[in-house]
This record gives structure tokens, C-alpha cells and sequence, in this order.
């Protein structure tokens, strides 16, 4: 944001806590400092007041992030985001653009229960109109984060809550780099079972598959790092190659990108298939808080283990 | 960078004067012992929030939000109401839901989400609902809370049950748009609620300043045709006179009313938060001089009501029985596994139930041709 803040003062940036507190994850650290309170602006607890202010500014040739304190809270908004943002260019047949970020930091922390540990990609990976992005990795977070910025399609962008501490490789300024939105990446080649998956669990996916190779199962993992669009080109390559494949995700299981990966794959590679896909995903109820539960709602690495066994037909 | 928060309390009257003496056209007329109920919650309130914290930082618990400075705005206002009326509690009350017999184990139970706790596990602790204290379910998102409790009352009124309900939230929800549907709605159907600003004066980093053009907010509730007022949150009788008569009011006239509590939030926002980062200290010292503690401390002092022995006393009684619950419910075990997929519905569907087998027995027991 620093950077593309520099670049363009058009770019405003607009939530709860952002400024003087400096985010409640300190992503905005600095930030009101080098741009003051005009550019990077505290707002009252009211998100769709934020985001319609946000989508009237983008109207006039603003560039709004609009920063949610937890994804959680955007459905307050979600009439704003999915009624108007995401429709206004074609409604107006082109003539109001929006060019806006929605960001925050999305699906659970550790314990904060039913109320505060979404994963929203089912919800607006439904919408027409949305572009979605949820990376996993330091460097895709900057440059797919870049490109949503310079987009002039209203994104949203799901950063994983438990993802903030993961430390990795960013490449410099004068780099400029932009990941495209909509484009997967071979994370991890493997022959013997494809992975796809995306945000917090592809950590968990890769911890697995290190479990498996001992075990003597390769997997190719797939970050799809965007959601809509879906790269389902990557992902067919993969299946096609190692025929066998299983999704993981931390959304419920009922619809989503999770079931729309899987209904690509059988179209398209059917005949590929040496097995049914199987879907690792959150467990089908609100999260509870308790440790235990918890745990037990989330993808584990046994689970993504036990999945890729079986639909390599291994015990 | 620090600021701080700017907000008027002109006007507002206080029935504790500084010596201890009582300025009585706004103090209720209550006996002694009542006055030393109340101030046995408010103590019993801070002792539990200062062991919590420390739970907190040593890692037994995960969270805490508290109501350190906040004790006579929460308890004035809980204590005033009928056992018959309901709260919709925001989150920073759970001295409320004590104050109606919640058993403190079960409360302690929550905090540390264990089997016996009355939520299940479910919940972060503080989200405690209790259904027989007519205690609502604490809501996380901001304001949703707001425009139930006037459903709550709008129904009970059309039941012709006489009842009235506290919906409490903050200085920052008013900015949500449940708090002005919720006045709407209540001043368009004569709903019984009493409106409960608890205005701490920070919404986390965000000052009232910056939170609202009004010079209070109190004068939003006239807009909605619903009758307002602004009392001294930090002088636990003067919140009780005024809540009793705003409960007179709501249930003579049929309609609702909102107080505007002012307060202090002299701790931080929650145990993941450090004020000190934002808010400058000198409002914090000036604000620790209402203490609300101190003020009726010394009113009952005045009134030879309570000395250093009943203090002390006081608060070991709460210590120890803290202590007690503590203990328990750190030996009780966590809930079952299979209750995460109770009360999803109202009986177990049968998907609920594959996963229920499915992460008990193991993927392979229930889907026999992938074996
Ligand atoms: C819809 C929504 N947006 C943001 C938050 C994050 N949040 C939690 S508490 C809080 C501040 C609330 O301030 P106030 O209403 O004054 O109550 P206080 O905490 O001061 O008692 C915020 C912004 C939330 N819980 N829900
Ligand atoms: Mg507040």
C-alpha cells in the first residue's frame, strides 16, 4: 500500500483503526504519518457507511482501499459491496467505474469463535462483477495486492488472519512486481496427487505433502492465490498429470470456489481421473472456541494426509 | 501518535459530591444497605476484571473484555431494573448478569469454554447468554443487539407482558446502523426499551469526537421522537435515580427512552489492546479522579456505612471465591467432541451427522467403497 500510495494520490485508504492505532494487525503502520489524515482516514463504526463513502469516491477518480478490521464485519456492508460495487459499471453501462479494494484480514485466528472466524470467499466469489483474491505467500500478498490496487474493478481481497507473521522473500520497489490476478501457481511439483488449495490451509496442504513424501506419495500443490477469476487451466494440467486430486479449504463445504474447482476438474478431466475428488474443508458448523473443537473444525494435516491416501487408494 | 478524546459533560448531574455528602434531587431514595449492594457489585466487578487480566497475560485464558472505570454506569443501571425486565447486553457487562444471580463458576466455566460451560465451548469468553437471568446473547458484531432488543420489546408489548428491556451498547455503536433503526422503530412503535449508551469515550483508538458531530449523543434519540437523557456514569446513584425514573417513564407513557451513561474506559479496550499507544495519559489521571469506586466509597464512609475492615473483607471474600471457581473449572474437562454439531438445528441433520461419524470414527468408516 506504501508504495502504490506514493505513486498515485488518488489512492485513499479507509476503515476502522487504520490510522492512529495503525491497523489492528499494524498492516497500516506509518502510513498516517507519511500521508496524513486525508489519505489514510479512522472512520466510525459503520461499515456500510464506509464502504458506500468508499464506492462514492471511486466514482469520482478516488482509488479507495477500503480496509475491514476482520472480514467478518463486512457483511454489515454487503449490500454496498454486492448491490452496487460490483454492479455499478454495468449498470450504468460503463459510465460509473469503481475502482476499489475491499481488504481485511479473513477466516479464523486462533479462538474467536462464531461470530469472528469466516472464511468469506464462498460469499463473494458468487458475485459477478468481484474480482477475488486470498494469497498465502509474503510476495503474492505485495504484487497480487499491487494489481487489485491498479485494477479498475472493485476487488476484494482476503488476506488470511493467521498469515501476518509468515515471513518471506519481497521483492524491492524499483521491481514493481504485479501478480495477475486470476493466474494459480505450481507451489510444489509432485507426481502422485494434485493439492489445490489457497490462503491459511495451503500452509497445512504443504506440511502434508512433506508427510507424504516420506510415506512416499509426491503431491503438486496448486495455490489458485485468486478466486475469481479461477486459473483452472493450472489445475487441469496438474490433474491431468498426476490424476488424482483433492481440495482443501477452510470455507464450509456447501457451495463455494472449493465445489466449483471440483465441478471443473470432473468436466474437463474426466477421463483423467484415477479417483473421486476429495475436499478437506471447515467442518459444517459455526466455530466453536473450545481448543479442541476448534482444531477439529479447521483442515488439519492429518486430514489433508488421510484425504490424499485415499484417493490414492493407500492405507 | 497520541490524541485525545474531546467530549462535554456540562450539564450532567452528580449526586456524590466530593466530600461523600449526597446532593439528593438526583439520588435515589434507597436504604444503606441497599447503597452497600451496590457498591459490592461494583467492587466484586473490579476485583474479577483485575484476576482475569492476570489469567489473561498468563495465558490460561485467551480474552477478556472488562469494565475497569465502568462499574457505575453497568451496575447503576442493572440493579435499578425489575427482575422481570430483560438486558440485551452489549459485552462489557458481564457485572450485570452477576448482579441478577448468574452463578460466578458458570461464568468462570465460559471464560475457559470447558464442558459445564453454558454456551458449550462455543463462545469467546464474555459471550455469555442466559436466558434464565432474562440475559440476551452477547453479540460480537456492533449493533446487532440494538434493533433485536426493540423486537424483544415491541413483542412482549403486543403479549401485553409488562415488561421492559435494557439494551446496552456503546459511545461507538451509534454509528452503526442497528442503533438507528432501532430508535426508529421503537419511537414508531412505542416499543418499551431503554436505550443504554454506555459512553466510555473510545471506541478502541477512535475518540466520541471522531465518532459523531453531536455535541452528545443523547441529542440523537430526539430526532426519532424518543426522549433522552445524560447522567453521571461515574456516580453509581445518580445512574440509578436516573434509570429508575426512565423505567417509570417507559412503562407509564408507552415509549421508549434512551440514557446517555458517561463514563470512562480507564483500562484498554479488551486485553488485546494497549491505550497507551493512542490516547494521551493526563485525561486518564483526570479520569481516574471520578473513580467511581472512590466516589461511592466515600459516600458510604460518610454515612458510616462501611470502613477499611468491610473493604478488605470485601475483597477477599471475592478473591477466594474467584479462587474456588478458578480451580474447577480448570480441572473440568473440555466439552465433547461431538457437541460442535448440536444445535446447529434444532435436531441433527443427516450431513451433520456423517460429519459428526465421519470425524470420530474416521473418513474410511462411513464412505466404504473409498477403503
Ligand atoms: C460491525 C463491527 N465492526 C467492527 C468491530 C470491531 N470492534 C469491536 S469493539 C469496537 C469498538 C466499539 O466501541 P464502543 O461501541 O464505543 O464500545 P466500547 O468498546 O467502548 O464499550 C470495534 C470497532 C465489530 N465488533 N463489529
Ligand atoms: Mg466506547
Amino acid at each position: 500500500m506504501l508504495e502504490e500510495m506514493r505513486l498515485d494520490e488518488n489512492i485513499v485508504l479507509m476503515g476502522e483503526e487504520v490510522g492512529y492505532y495503525q491497523g489492528a494487525y499494524k498492516v497500516t503502520q506509518g502510513l498516517l504519518e507519511e500521508f496524513g489524515s486525508d489519505r489514510v482516514v479512522d472512520t466510525p463504526i459503520a461499515e456500510a457507511g464506509f464502504a458506500g463513502i468508499g464506492i462514492g469516491a471511486a466514482m469520482v477518480g478516488l482509488r479507495p482501499i477500503i480496509e475491514f478490521m476482520t472480514w467478518n464485519f463486512s457483511f454489515v456492508a454487503f449490500d454496498q459491496i454486492v448491490q452496487n460495487a460490483a454492479k455499478l459499471y454495468q449498470m450504468s453501462a460503463g459510465q460509473l467505474q469503481v475502482p476499489i479494494v475491499f481488504r481485511g484480514p479473513n477466516g479464523a485466528a486462533k479462538q474467536v469463535s462464531s461470530q469472528h472466524s469466516h472464511a468469506v470467499e464462498a460469499f463473494y466469489t458468487h458475485v459477478p462483477g468481484l474480482w477475488v483474491c486470498a494469497p498465502a505467500t509474503p510476495r503474492d500478498a505485495k504484487g497480487l495486492l499491487k494489481a487489485a490496487i491498479r485494477d479498475n474493478n472493485p476487488v476484494i481481497f482476503l488476506e488470511g488472519e493467521t498469515l501476518y507473521g509468515i515471513k518471506g522473500e519481497v521483492p524491492e520497489v524499483e521491481e514493481d512486481e504485479i501478480i495477475p490476478i486470476g493466474k494459480a501457481a505450481v507451489a510444489r511439483e509432485g507426481t502422485d496427487a494434485t493439492i489445490v488449495t489457497w490462503g491459511s490451509p495451503y500452509y497445512t496442504s504443504l506440511a502434508a505433502a512433506e508427510r507424504l513424501a516420506g510415506a512416499g506419495i509426491e503431491c503438486e500443490i496448486i495455490d489458485m492465490r485468486s478466486l475469481r477469476p479461477l486459473d483452472m487451466e493450472t489445475v487441469l494440467q496438474s490433474v491431468r498429470k498426476t490424476n488424482r486430486c483433492v481440495v482443501v479449504h477452510e470455507h464450509w463445504p456447501y457451495a463455494g470456489p472449493g465445489a466449483e474447482i471440483v465441478d471443473g476438474i470432473q468436466r474437463d478431466a474426466m477421463d483423467h481421473l484415477d479417483a473421486p475428488i476429495l475436499r478437506v474443508t471447515g467442518q459444517d458448523v459455526p466455530m466453536p472456541y473450545a481448543t479442541n473443537l476448534e482444531e477439529n473444525v479447521l483442515p488439519t494435516e492429518a486430514r489433508v494426509e488421510e484425504a490424499v491416501k485415499q484417493v490414492c487408494y493407500r492405507q | 501518535m497520541r490524541r485525545p478524546s474531546i467530549f462535554l459533560r456540562e450539564g450532567i448531574p452528580t449526586a456524590i459530591r466530593p466530600d461523600g455528602t449526597l446532593d439528593r434531587t438526583h439520588a435515589p431514595d434507597i436504604s444503606t444497605e441497599r447503597k452497600r449492594e451496590l457498591y459490592v457489585a461494583m467492587l466484586r466487578t473490579r476485583v474479577i476484571d483485575g484476576r482475569l487480566e492476570r489469567l489473561q497475560r498468563q495465558g490460561r485464558i485467551g480474552f477478556h473484555i472488562g469494565s475497569l472505570g465502568e462499574e457505575a454506569s453497568i451496575l447503576g443501571s442493572a440493579m435499578a431494573m425489575g427482575a422481570q425486565d430483560w438486558i440485551f447486553p452489549c459485552y462489557r457487562e458481564f457485572g450485570a448478569l452477576l448482579s441478577r444471580g448468574f452463578p460466578l463458576q458458570s461464568y468462570v466455566d465460559n471464560m475457559f469454554a470447558n464442558a459445564n460451560d453454558i454456551v458449550k465451548g462455543r463462545q469467546m469468553p464474555d459471550h455469555y447468554t442466559s436466558r434464565a437471568h432474562r440475559f440476551g446473547s452477547v453479540s460480537s458484531p456492533i449493533g446487532t443487539q440494538i434493533s433485536q432488543a426493540v423486537g424483544f420489546a415491541w413483542a412482549a408489548k403486543l403479549k401485553r407482558d409488562p415488561i421492559t428491556v435494557a439494551v446496552y451498547f456503546g459511545d461507538g455503536a451509534t454509528s452503526s446502523h442497528d442503533f438507528h433503526t432501532g430508535l426508529n422503530f421503537a419511537g414508531v412503535y412505542g416499543a418499551p426499551v431503554l436505550f443504554l449508551c454506555r459512553n466510555n469515550q473510545w471506541a478502541i483508538s477512535l475518540p466520541s469526537n471522531e465518532q459523531t458531530a453531536s455535541q452528545n449523543f443523547a441529542e440523537k434519540a430526539s430526532s426519532y421522537g424518543v426522549a433522552a437523557k445524560r447522567c453521571d456514569g461515574n456516580d453509581v446513584l445518580a445512574t440509578y435515580h436516573t434509570i429508575t425514573e426512565a423505567l417509570g417513564y417507559i412503562q407509564r407513557e408507552k415509549k421508549p427512552m434512551m440514557i446517555e451513561m458517561l463514563t470512562y474506559r480507564m483500562g484498554g479496550h479488551s486485553t488485546s489492546d494497549d491505550p497507551r499507544a493512542y490516547r494521551v495519559d493526563d485525561e486518564v489521571d483526570r479520569w481516574a479522579k471520578t473513580d467511581p469506586l472512590v466516589r461511592m466509597r466515600r459516600h458510604l464512609e460518610h454515612l458510616g456505612g462501611w470502613n477499611e475492615t468491610d473493604e478488605s473483607e470485601a475483597k477477599q471474600a471475592v478473591e477466594q471465591e474467584l479462587s474456588q471457581c478458578i480451580e474447577r473449572a480448570e480441572a473440568a474437562p473440555p466439552p465433547e467432541l461431538d457437541t460442535m454439531f448440536d444445535d446447529v438445528y434444532q435436531t441433527r441433520p443427516p450431513h451433520l451427522q456423517q460429519q459428526a461419524s465421519q470425524l470420530i470414527h474416521g473418513p474410511r468408516a462411513v464412505d466404504p467403497h473409498l477403503r
